[in-house]
């Protein structure tokens, strides 16, 4: 709000400065009231002898901030009236009526913006304004398109503002004009570019243009391709980060101390469940630290999960080490039970775990690449989380203790090491894990009881692909599924891909049952 | 003397049994009701939407109640949960009909867990009001439809978006979820498209299993179709999936002015968990709107408003309103008064009572139950997504459409008789 003002106070001063016309009361209200068609042709009227109080105004339109009652309107900020052209505070009447502008007004009128912006002092806004305007330029704005154009100063905007200024001009009646437009249009790389290469394809009549502009389009797409397979290459990265986070704590249990445990998928749900406490708690105790609850959460979800876990390992599991059967059963009745203690205490409907506001949106990369922050977030922390266990199981005396009991209970006895706290300790570790994925599937997907239903399979299947005993083909594993699964996805839908998926796990573990990393010497007969 | 006993105790339990049941037969004569069974998950993927048309039957039944009850009886409400367990529909149906013996039944969402419920229906003769969109190709004597058919939301949602108003799209992404409704509606859909000359290459059809999670590929998809010219997505996607999608498509920055979603199945109660300000402008197709301004309107939404607090429902601080609870809401009134007007609850009866039954409608119109094709006639509205989870107008039928639940678009149709077949 704060950056918008003072935004809105640098048009002011730049178009007090240059520009001695205003826009007057009868713009103000073609713009606002009537039939979108007007509305449209009154508005790009007004852009090309734009002010500072025609930025004002805009502005609050495209904020949905303007209000009107029979012929008057006015800017409602922050609870108060505004007059567009005086700007003089106005008490709004009660039954004024919002303006609502559909999809088709809020192009133009963002795009509208964007060309008034080009003339910013800022490089930022500038960049952000020809970005906003490469999807929507058309003749209407090339009068301020030129006149920017003409003005730039820096290189770089230059150029990509000589892109948007070849974009409207691709559309004028001059044959050389057109002819120049599709020939500088080929070094462009973004995704709106060969729409409008296509669109002026279809109605060329001029065959040397339309030479011209295939040969333009046929590099965009050589362009874009790269984008596309680049992009398909993270989201499989992006799943098999979602993939190892679930299987990483049952590469524990499982892996490690072979346990069976189906109730692993709640174990995560309750880590799921407790980021959605601790957001509770900061939207009512600390609303102004809002954003930064996730991190909160992060060991809240990971204690839950992990107390639950001990109190599990200590209860029942313990009794039934070695009877793998048992175990399956046991486990999965308790994880009925927890989905219907977390049923009757929190409801059965899903609820809702916002994403802070530095996890939404993306980081632009390529013309038609954005990478979302939420996945890339992710796959840090599933990076982070793999290191960590690592580390924990390879260089720390837990984790000595650790191996040291899975691969031989007796003689670790017989060294003076509790085995049964160990087996505690451990099995606390995993569901501690699965706590934080729980965590992070929260800013993924959707949160309910029946959350760990959807990963038990997947977590059992990475494990397994990936070499009962092995943190390494666990990582292997997920990625490897994580990528096929997207693969097979673009290729055949995502239907077809989940079952093609099972089919490949079930040939590949006919052929080879020890997974991809066998363990090797004589624990792998333990 | 071991029998003798064996025979006192056997006489003490009878004798225990008989006052038992005379006592519990007791208050049963004292209120006689009329009961009313509520089919609806309550838990799995669908109980995002559903739960709150359970609770909208039971608000409906304590304002009739409130004012005497149907025919001098009080209405009895009989809960059951499907769990969104398809072929657990058909169990719970038939519960519904033999033991609790309801004399109708207000539930279902998908089609797939209706056509699950249908054969039980129709072998039991009950009675179903269904108050969702659905795809058509059914009629069914047991069951009232008080949802949209294909030419009450599909079709117009469509016109809109082909229109320059709307954006003028060429290209078309058909996404759903892969059951019965998606697919039908898809080829609806395509048929139609094809007819207004749209071309195969320029119509790409998708399909995720329930529940699905993951659409980063998807949305990958659409960007990459739409650069090939102006593109609509028309989305058919069920239950909770549809935030997962919402949050891609926002984090993707696919913009709704760049490639509007219209989506037909979701509503206010769907976007509660989303975050709406990346998703400003996608549009809904729907028969009712918590925005519409009129005073039977700000009636509904004031009587769910006390409900939901009075009951503490999940959500009550923002209690919201829309198109499939106005639809259940519509459905019960009617069936109320087509009970009265038959002055009885026989099933038959009542479906001849049915026809032409008039209602004031919360979107502003008077419904009217056809006379014969057992659908209501229904405005439809096109609404856009706002800031705040609400939906704003854009466009809306002139007057009530009649449906047509056997679309003309898919082949053979023309011949199907505008009634229940009697078997």
């Amino acid at each position: 709000m704060l950056r918008r003002m003072i935004l809105l106070l640098m048009y002011a001063m730049f178009f007090i400065a240059t520009n001695a016309y205003s826009i007057t009361a009868e713009e103000v209200k073609a713009i606002a009231i009537g039939d979108a068609e007007v509305r449209i042709a009154a508005l790009n009227k007004a852009v090309v002898t734009a002010d500072a109080n025609t930025v004002y105004f805009l502005q609050a339109l495209a904020d949905d901030a303007v209000k009107f009652k029979g012929e008057q309107v006015f800017v409602v900020r922050d609870g108060k009236g505004f007059d567009p052209v005086s700007r003089a505070e106005f008490a709004v009447p009660a039954d004024a009526e919002d303006v609502t502008n559909n999809n088709r007004l809020r192009g133009e009128l963002d795009s509208a913006l964007a060309a008034l912006k080009l003339f910013s002092k800022d490089e930022k806004i500038r960049t952000a304004a020809i970005k906003q305007l490469q999807s929507d330029a058309d003749e209407s704005k090339l009068p301020l398109i030129e006149k920017a154009f003409a003005a730039e100063q820096n290189p770089q905007i230059k150029e990509q503002l000589g892109l948007v200024r070849a974009a409207a001009l691709l559309n004028s009646t001059d044959k050389t004009k057109r002819l120049e437009a599709a020939k500088l249009l080929s070094t462009s790389t973004q995704a709106n570019t060969k729409t409008v290469l296509l669109a002026r394809l279809a109605q060329e009549p001029e065959p040397d243009v339309k030479s011209a502009l295939q040969k333009s389009l046929r590099e965009v797409e050589a362009a874009l391709a790269w984008g596309d397979r680049l992009g398909a290459i993270f989201s499989g990265i992006s799943l098999g980060s979602i993939l190892l986070l679930v299987a990483l704590g049952l590469a524990i249990t499982y892996g490690l101390m072979g346990v069976i445990n189906m109730a692993h998928g709640e174990l995560m749900m309750i880590g799921a469940y407790a980021t959605y406490v601790v957001q509770g708690l900061f939207q009512k105790y600390l609303p102004g630290a809002f954003d930064w609850y996730l991190l909160a959460a992060l060991p809240v979800a990971f204690m839950a999960s992990a107390l639950m876990g001990a109190a599990l390992e200590r209860s029942v599991i313990r009794f039934l080490y070695g009877r793998p059967l048992e175990t399956l059963l046991a486990t999965w009745g308790i994880s009925l039970m927890l989905m219907q203690g977390v049923r009757t205490l929190f409801g059965a409907q899903n609820v809702g775990v916002e994403n802070p506001s530095w996890m939404s949106g993306g980081v632009q990369v390529l013309g038609n690449l954005s990478l979302p922050y939420n996945r890339l977030v992710i796959i840090g922390f599933a990076i982070f989380v793999l290191l960590s266990v690592g580390w924990l199981i390879g260089k720390t005396r837990l984790g000595l203790f650790v191996r040291g009991v899975t691969q031989n209970r007796a003689i670790a006895s017989c060294m003076g090491v509790n085995t049964a706290r160990i087996d505690t300790y451990a099995f606390a570790l995993g569901s501690g894990i699965a706590g934080l994925a729980g965590c992070a599937l929260s800013q993924v997907g959707n949160v309910g009881p029946d959350l760990g239903q959807g990963y038990i399979v997947d977590s059992f299947m990475v494990v397994v692909l990936g070499g009962v005993g092995q943190l390494a083909g666990t990582v292997y594993a997920a990625l490897g599924l994580g990528i096929l699964n997207k693969f097979l996805e673009g290729w055949v839908g995502a239907v077809l891909a989940k079952i093609a998926v099972l089919v490949f796990i079930i040939i590949f573990i006919q052929k080879r049952p020890q997974g991809i990393f066998a363990m090797k010497g004589r624990s792998a007969e333990a | 003397m071991n029998s003798l006993k064996s025979r006192r105790f056997t006489l003490k339990a009878l004798t225990a049994a008989v006052a038992l049941t005379t006592l519990s037969a007791v208050p049963a004569f004292a209120a006689d009701t009329i009961k009313v069974g509520i089919l609806h998950s309550l838990s799995g993927t669908m109980a995002i939407s559903e739960t709150v048309l359970k609770d909208t039957v039971l608000m409906a039944i304590d304002e009739i109640n409130a004012k005497g009850g149907v025919l001098g009886k009080k209405l009895e409400p009989v809960v059951v949960d499907p769990a969104s367990n398809w072929p657990l529909f058909a169990e719970k149906t038939k519960q519904l009909l033999t033991q609790d013996k309801v004399s109708v039944i207000f539930g279902c969402w998908t089609s797939v867990s209706r056509k699950s419920a249908l054969p039980v229906l129709e072998e039991l003769n009950g009675l179903l009001f269904y108050p969702v969109q659905y795809e058509g190709e059914e009629l069914s004597k047991n069951v009232f439809y008080t949802g949209a058919a294909p030419n009450q939301q599909a079709i117009p949602a469509v016109d809109y978006l082909m229109s320059k108003e709307g954006g003028g799209a060429k290209r078309w992404v058909l996404l759903g979820t892969d059951y019965v409704y998606p697919r039908t509606t898809n080829k609806i859909l395509r048929a139609y498209l094809k007819s207004k000359g749209v071309k195969d290459t320029d119509i790409d059809e998708k399909y995720t299993p329930f529940g699905h999670s993951d659409y980063q590929t998807i949305v990958a998809d659409i960007k990459k179709f739409s650069a090939g010219g102006k593109t609509a997505v028309v989305s058919t996607i069920n239950g909770d999936s549809n935030v997962p999608f919402y949050k891609e498509l926002g984090n993707a920055g696919l913009k709704a002015k760049d490639v509007p979603v219209v989506a037909f199945s979701v509503g206010e109660e769907e976007l509660r968990g989303v975050d709406t300000k990346p998703l400003v402008g996608h549009l809904a197709a729907w028969n009712y709107f918590q925005s519409i301004k009129n005073p039977t309107n700000t009636e509904f939404i004031a009587k769910w408003s006390a409900y939901a607090k009075a009951k503490k429902l999940p959500g009550a601080d923002k209690p919201l309103t829309n198109d499939p609870m106005e639809a259940t809401y519509i459905g019960i009134n009617m069936w109320k008064q087509a009970v009265e007007k038959a002055k009885s609850t026989d099933v038959d009866k009542v479906i001849a009572a049915m026809a032409g039954q008039t209602f004031k409608a919360p979107s502003g119109i008077v419904s009217k139950m056809d006379e014969k094709n057992h659908h209501l006639h229904k405005s439809v509205f096109i609404g856009e997504v706002k800031a705040d989870g609400q939906f704003n107008v854009v466009w809306k039928t002139p007057g009530p459409v009649k449906a047509k639940p056997w679309s003309p678009y898919i082949e053979g149709n023309s011949v199907k008789p505008d009634e229940p077949v009697k078997k």
